[in-house]
């Protein structure tokens, strides 16, 4: 009906998105592998209502014409894929990715996913899972009888058996990496899919070509700042504030004219 | 008849369009890299044999504000803000140039270097493709450096195409891009920050002052309006006494 309404309108629709996101960020401030989004803003299309160059006499024209905004829309959520803190844990199944890189998970229903969080266990059969116990890629087995598990910073593996007194190798661990890591998909859990933008996954030897090597015993922590998100919670409410008062207003002036005509 | 309630009525319209133009730049205030348009009123001589009572308003866009925004950092590689009149071009839909204060870019599908809103960066020789790094730097003057993986050197790959607009030339398209009416020129004087972006240029406090004194016209309008339909009350009921 009327833009001033509308414009106004789209602006607490955003503002409300972005409190959704900063919402979420806030929640998952203790998150392993976590990384913190950002709502992109742009503004919606134009209204020309007199396009520039139209003549007003045979040789004169309109120096300016005149187009009317209709608003802002959030176009996009962006994962920034900012290192997170380290946190060390001892626990030897404990992974951390120093550097560009994810660890490759087997889904259940055969797809592969990939994530962040280092935090693996082992589950019933001796196999290397992650806490939602779905299967680290490439597939480790742990032997039942192993003492220590020593995972180096090339993700080699090894182990001491029980009596042995040399390790053994059982296997060893790559990191995938992506030309465009803000382009994967979020599945929840911790978890990211490949998608067109993202670029193909390339798995490779962590440490080597540019991959991120290895930390045992340490978990990568959330990335999102709490008091950058804080001040843009505040910003965000404001900006709602001014919205909902351009409503009213928009509103006022319409009343006005009810009233008085 | 007396067109005085064409006038009032044609000033209600046009207060309620800048009131339009007014809230979308509220709307956008967290809108990176925003420029606040601007409008203004002007007098418009009707051409028929009335008295010069009668002047309509028009509203005409006077362009985008030049001043700048805030800059806060981020910390991101493909962020940038651009100093000064600087302005980043990128290819609109029609594959033609346009400008964008935005320096929000993000690798779209295919490797290529976009603003967030999905249009290509422009480079030197047309828009940027971005090989497998392991890391990006955006220099001062737009040039991007990639670090290929498993190299030890920074390579340069492109430099971000930075122009300068003259005030007072630059206006939007319907998407929301920056043109301008003059030829725009690169410039090496337009210097980038990395990892730091512009925040809109639209100063709250003044669209608010704005927001209450367009509606306090409005309410003006109404009130010539409504002085005009007495008026014509007044002299309806003088012709019906004799």
């Amino acid at each position: 009906m009327n833009s001033a309404l509308w414009a106004a309108k789209t602006g607490l629709d955003a503002q409300q998105t972005r409190m959704a996101v900063i919402s979420n960020n806030l929640a998952n401030v203790n998150t392993t592998g976590f990384k913190r989004d950002r709502a992109l803003f742009e503004d919606l299309m134009y209204q020309t209502v007199r396009h520039p160059g139209t003549n007003t006499a045979q040789d004169s024209v309109l120096p300016s014409g005149l187009s009317v905004g209709t608003g802002v829309r959030v176009v996009a959520t962006q994962k920034l894929h900012t290192a997170g803190g380290l946190q060390i844990t001892e626990n030897p199944l404990d992974l951390a990715v120093q550097g560009r890189g994810f660890f490759e998970i087997q889904m259940p229903d055969g797809t592969t996913a990939y994530t962040r969080d280092g935090s693996f266990q082992i589950n019933g059969d001796g196999t290397m899972v992650n806490s939602s116990g779905y299967t680290l890629q490439p597939s480790i087995s742990i032997p039942p009888d192993s003492e220590q598990v020593t995972i180096g910073r090339d993700g080699t593996i090894s182990t001491m058996i029980a009596g042995a007194t040399t390790t053994s190798v059982i296997g060893n661990l790559t990191v995938t990496d992506f030309v465009n890591p803000s382009g994967l998909r979020p599945l929840g859990g911790n978890l990211f899919a490949e998608t067109a933008a993202s670029g193909a996954a390339q798995s490779g030897t962590p440490g080597l070509n540019g991959a991120g090597h290895l930390i045992q015993g340490s978990v990568e922590t959330s990335n999102v700042n709490i008091v950058e998100e804080l001040v843009s919670m505040i910003e965000t409410q404001r900006a709602y504030e001014i919205n909902s008062k351009a409503i009213s207003t928009t509103d006022s002036m319409l009343q006005f004219a009810n009233n008085n005509l | 008849m007396d067109r005085m309630v064409f006038v009032a009525m044609n000033g209600a319209k046009q207060v309620m369009t800048q009131q339009a133009i007014n809230n979308n730049n509220l709307a956008n205030i967290n809108t990176t890299g925003f420029r606040a348009d601007m409008s203004v009123s002007v007098a418009a001589e009707t051409t028929a044999d009335s008295p010069e009572t009668r002047l309509f308003s028009i509203n005409k866009s006077m362009g985008v504000s030049s001043r700048p925004g805030d800059v806060y950092t981020t910390g991101r590689a493909l962020d940038v803000a651009i100093n000064d009149n600087g302005y980043i071009a990128v290819q609109d839909e029609e594959g033609g140039e346009a400008y964008t204060r935005n320096g929000e870019m993000v690798i779209g599908p295919g490797g290529l270097l976009q603003t967030a809103g999905g249009y290509s960066v422009l480079g030197e020789g047309g828009p940027i493709a971005i090989p497998p790094h392991e890391q990006l730097e955006i220099g001062k003057d737009g040039t991007i450096s990639i670090k290929a993986p498993g190299q030890n050197a920074l390579i340069q790959l492109d430099r971000i195409k930075l122009v300068s607009l003259e005030d007072g030339t630059v206006s939007k398209t319907d998407n929301g891009l920056l043109k301008s009416s003059a030829e725009a020129v690169v410039d090496g004087q337009v210097t980038v920050t990395g990892g730091a972006l512009e925040s809109s240029n639209v100063n709250s406090v003044e669209a608010l002052v704005n927001m209450i004194s367009l509606a306090r016209q409005y309410e003006i309008q109404i009130k010539l309006m409504k002085a005009a339909e007495e008026n014509e009350t007044a002299s309806t009921q003088m012709l019906t006494m004799r």
